[in-house]
């Protein structure tokens, strides 16, 4: 009963990937963002907890390690040959996961300090700093204080007014905090690989939020989903001699965006965003079965401990 | 855009403005050229004052033209170090994650989608 409760936060996930697509476009941007982000964090948690649980069952029944808990009785396990090998790759992959996470942690630390120190070094007016280089690039550099990075590549293929609601939208990733999101996402894609789709929907759906709040500021839709098409196709044409990076058949982000800022903005959902209350549901679930299994097994260890009574 | 609301803008943002037409720029421009540039509705007296204030900072070298002066932006003298800092970054496949970019790399059906759109009038 408990295994079959603790492998229910394992496969939940897997039915992200189909529900985080689907989010995007029933849901204002930012609210998408929380949804996903929020309801990734939760199942994270829940794919850590269960794995978790696994790995300390495995642990308590190699006799030294129950000494060291002490535990009296041996733990009562539902299948005595089959928790060892599970335990194993659970403790397997939360060893890989860590690892794999702490790299990635470290190399990002890296660029963040790498870009910070850049910016510094460059002149800057007002919270721009501009890079002279060929190759069209902007970014977000948030930190004390916000700064956007544009290339000279970039400034010279968008014409004065793109070029504003390009600033407007790096903007927007500073003033609202898309970093903590975007980090939120990592963390979670580590969890779990079913969660790397949801990491992906949180990327896109943070830069949809930055191109409404940007073609807020600047006033126009077409404008914004214009300097979006034009900074994209430069880019693309500078990159060309590298290798396309997914034959995807689907579309990509960049013009879902741009489409996304052609349809009229009053589009205000009356329907009951199902999809959201679904994901929503999916991670409260995934963690309420992680925390009873948990609980469950530590019931278990207790009574094995002689503390407890069955 | 209307002149109250460019005349309103945070003091940093518009300097972004005009720094960012001057780089953009091949030729070094006059006040009243950044302001054409910009197209914004802001005041010939307001580009001036930012032109000679981020001048005044070191942002910006200057000559004569004419009964004023035209401005570009000081190349910087650590550029090359910079720039192959900057190559050092795009390469990493991880800044992805760290930096929200403004676009992400194409497919050859999204260039199609895109070139279409803006033929079209986008």
């Amino acid at each position: 009963m408990t295994t079959t409760l603790l492998l229910i936060p394992l496969l939940l996930p897997c039915a992200s990937p189909f529900l985080a697509r689907r989010i995007l476009d029933h849901r204002s941007p930012v609210a998408a963002l929380w949804t996903l982000t929020v309801s990734a964090l939760l199942l994270a948690a829940g794919t850590v907890a269960a794995l978790g649980t696994f790995a300390v069952t495995g642990l308590l029944k190699i006799p030294a390690f129950a000494a060291l808990g002490e535990l009296v009785h041996p733990l009562r396990t539902p299948s005595e040959r089959l928790i060892l090998p599970v335990a194993a790759l659970a403790a397997g992959l939360l060893t890989l996961g860590t690892f794999a996470l702490g790299r990635s942690a470290v190399r990002q630390a890296a660029g963040l300090r790498t870009a910070r120190s850049q910016a510094e070094r460059r002149s800057t007016a007002g919270d721009l700093c501009v890079v002279d280089s060929p190759h069209p690039d902007a970014y977000a550099l948030p930190g004390r204080p916000h700064r956007i990075v544009v290339t000279t590549g970039m400034l010279r293929a968008l014409r004065p007014d793109e070029r504003e609601a390009l600033f407007a939208h790096e903007r927007a990733h500073n003033t609202g905090g898309h970093r903590y999101f975007l980090a939120a996402a990592e963390l979670a894609a580590h969890c779990h690989p079913a969660l790397r789709a949801v990491r992906e929907a949180v990327r896109l759906v943070a830069e949809r939020a930055a191109d409404e709040a940007a073609a807020t500021a600047v006033g126009d839709r077409r404008l914004t989903a214009r300097a979006i098409a034009r900074a994209a196709l430069a880019a693309h044409a500078a990159d060309s001699d590298r290798p396309a990076f997914t034959p995807a058949a689907t579309t990509g982000p960049v013009p879902r965006r741009v489409a996304a800022l052609l349809s009229p903005a009053a589009r205000t959902p009356r329907i009951l965003p199902w999809i959201a209350v679904l994901l929503a549901a999916c991670a409260v679930i995934s963690c309420a079965t992680a925390a009873t299994g948990a609980l469950s097994v530590h019931q278990d260890i207790e009574v094995a401990q002689g503390e407890a009574s069955r | 855009m209307t002149d109250a609301k460019d005349e309103r803008r945070p003091a940093g943002e518009l300097e972004a403005a005009v720094m960012a037409a001057l780089w953009a720029s091949d030729t070094p421009l006059t006040p009243a050229q950044v302001q054409a540039e910009l197209s914004s509705g802001l005041a010939r007296t307001t580009v001036t004052t930012i032109l000679s204030r981020l001048y005044e900072k070191g942002t910006l070298e200057r000559e004569r033209q004419g009964r004023g002066y035209a401005y570009r932006p000081i190349q910087d003298p650590h550029g090359l170090t910079a720039l192959r800092m900057h190559g050092e970054l795009a390469r990493d496949s991880d800044r992805e994650s760290a930096l929200a970019r403004f676009v992400a790399q194409l497919t050859p059906d999204d260039e199609q989608v895109l070139r279409r759109l803006l033929e079209e009038g986008l």
